[in-house]
């Protein structure tokens, strides 16, 4: 390791390229917590969206009048207003209605830390788009077969668990996919309310550091493979997922 | 195209060479005399070093300063708001004849304008938090969070020295409304914009007790070889630290006495 540290050290003082992730031991261990903060927080939100969106997919063939305006009132808020806004308004306008539970210190502190709601804002965010995606799988799938599973006595629920959603997940995998893509990048905002993750590290460092155009470099092929896993996961889910003969 | 183009930019070059040849023109002291008037670029924002009476008028500390150094010279005294990202570029084109704004003295600064030297007055870092934190000392801070701005110096230190969770926000309103919301048990920023927040209603619960760290000097400045106004104000700045008139407006304004200002004062006055 040491060694290591001091070829990047003697790299920076011959290229002037500084990366104080590698050699820094206090940098690199933020940078490090910083990643891993990302990982979780983009994995929380992935989970939670998908659920969202198949509840609310669900909600939105509800019979009852109001469960649909509800959902269509959800999207509606949530994919018309700016990720970044609904996260300002969710941590300092929401946040301070909320009871307070004492800390360590002895001092009131707000119920939901920072990294909570920038799960739930952007669970919420990517949910509402996962509900429209989901919608437009189910839709796709023939009247004729949700009859057949009718007429064998799947009551809506499971008709919906056991018919429906298995066919309409592979239409609507591609779809869903993007969103998941732009929900891992959509992350960064997160920084605004002072969650310690990637792109908020990065900004100490280089504030500390200087160093500005090398952890954009750092940061921009950190996320090129942080989605690039994702999408290569969710493209052999979608192969292993493939009905012959089904789509396209 | 090209030909157009090329001709925009001899102009614009033409306009920038003008500008640059005209600004400089008879913009020192013998020309406020003549003029019967001394314009002083100050801030307007900065409370209570420089800030607004509810008629309008700039008030404050600097503006006080200004008025002791119109008042010394004999003239009238024209103030002008300037900000951070202007201030020094006013001096030069002599929009103003005389600087004093909040401005930290540093070498790059020393090459465009002329700071005059000794300093009038300092400021460096501390932690606005609650009285009821009774912090003493900087250690006192490990392990708790502390909010702060993104990219400002000190966040690095506070954590790796003090051993505090630093919580930095984009901008001081975030950060405040953090602490004010107790998701920070302090705020780390510029003693003197926490001296000036100290001095508002919804702040009244919340004190700075711990030492103030990294002081920097505040610098005022003339404009690069106005050599008779440097001297003018040399020893305007020695006057203000003899009499301990600074000290005074600091009392005036309800702000702390700053070591700074203790310090030189005792320092000149035995002189």
């Amino acid at each position: 390791m040491e060694a290591v540290e001091s070829w990047f050290l003697s790299f920076y003082q011959a290229t002037g390229i500084n990366l104080p992730i590698v050699y820094d031991a206090f940098d690199r261990g933020r940078f490090v917590e910083g990643f891993l903060t990302t990982i979780w927080l983009s994995l929380v939100c992935l989970v939670f969206s998908v659920v969202i969106g198949i509840v609310g997919a669900w909600l939105q063939g509800s019979h009852l009048v109001w469960t649909r305006r509800i959902v269509q009132g959800y999207i509606q808020f949530f994919r018309n207003t700016p990720p970044l806004v609904q996260m300002y308004f969710f941590f300092f306008a929401l946040g301070s209605l909320l009871p307070t539970v004492e800390n360590e210190f002895g001092f009131q502190q707000p119920l939901l830390s920072s990294f909570a709601w920038a799960a739930i804002s952007l669970s919420f965010f990517a949910g509402a788009f996962n509900v429209e995606i989901f919608r437009s799988g189910i839709e796709a799938v023939p009247t004729s077969t949700r009859e057949a599973a009718e007429a064998l006595g799947y009551n809506r629920l499971q008709a919906y668990l056991y018919v429906v959603l298995p066919l309409a997940f592979r239409v609507c995998l591609p779809a869903l996919n993007n969103n998941l893509v732009n929900l891992v990048k959509t992350t960064t905002l997160a920084y605004a309310i002072a969650v310690p993750e990637l792109l908020y590290v990065s900004n100490q460092i280089w504030s500390d550091n200087v160093n500005v155009p090398e952890m954009m470099t750092v940061l921009l092929f950190l996320y090129v493979a942080l989605v690039g896993i994702l999408v290569w996961g969710m493209n052999r889910w979608e192969r292993a997922m493939k009905i012959p003969g089904y789509g396209a | 195209m090209k030909i157009r183009f090329r001709g925009l930019a001899l102009a614009t070059l033409a306009t920038l060479g003008l500008g640059l040849a005209s600004a400089p023109a008879q913009a020192d002291l013998a020309a406020a005399k003549e003029r019967g008037k001394l314009i002083v670029g100050v801030k307007a924002d900065y409370k209570p070093y420089g800030f607004r009476d509810p008629s309008g008028a700039i008030i404050g500390i600097e503006p006080e300063l200004a008025q002791d150094v119109a008042g010394k010279l004999g003239l009238e005294l024209e103030l002008v708001p300037v900000v951070s990202s202007n201030r020094m570029q006013f001096l030069e084109q002599g929009k103003i004849d005389l600087m004093i704004a909040t401005m930290t003295d540093r070498p790059d600064r020393r090459e465009v304008v002329w700071i005059v030297e000794p300093n009038y007055y300092s400021s460096g870092t501390n932690v606005l938090s609650p009285k009821k934190a009774g912090f003493k000392q900087w250690e006192e801070l490990r392990g708790k969070p502390i909010c702060g701005i993104q990219g400002a110096f000190y966040n690095k230190k506070t954590q790796t020295e003090f051993g505090a969770e630093i919580v930095a926000f984009k901008g001081t309103a975030e950060a405040l409304t953090a602490l004010s919301q107790g998701r920070c048990l302090g705020f780390v920023y510029d003693d003197s914009f926490i001296v000036s927040k100290l001095g508002e209603e919804e702040w009244s619960a919340f004190e700075m007790s711990l030492p103030t760290i990294d002081d920097a000097p505040w610098g005022l400045a003339v404009r690069l070889g106005d050599q008779e106004f440097h001297d003018v104000m040399h020893d305007m700045i020695v006057e203000w630290h003899k009499t301990g008139r600074i000290i005074q407006l600091e009392e005036k304004y309800g702000v702390n006495v700053t070591p700074f200002a203790q310090m030189m004062h005792d320092k000149h006055k035995a002189m």
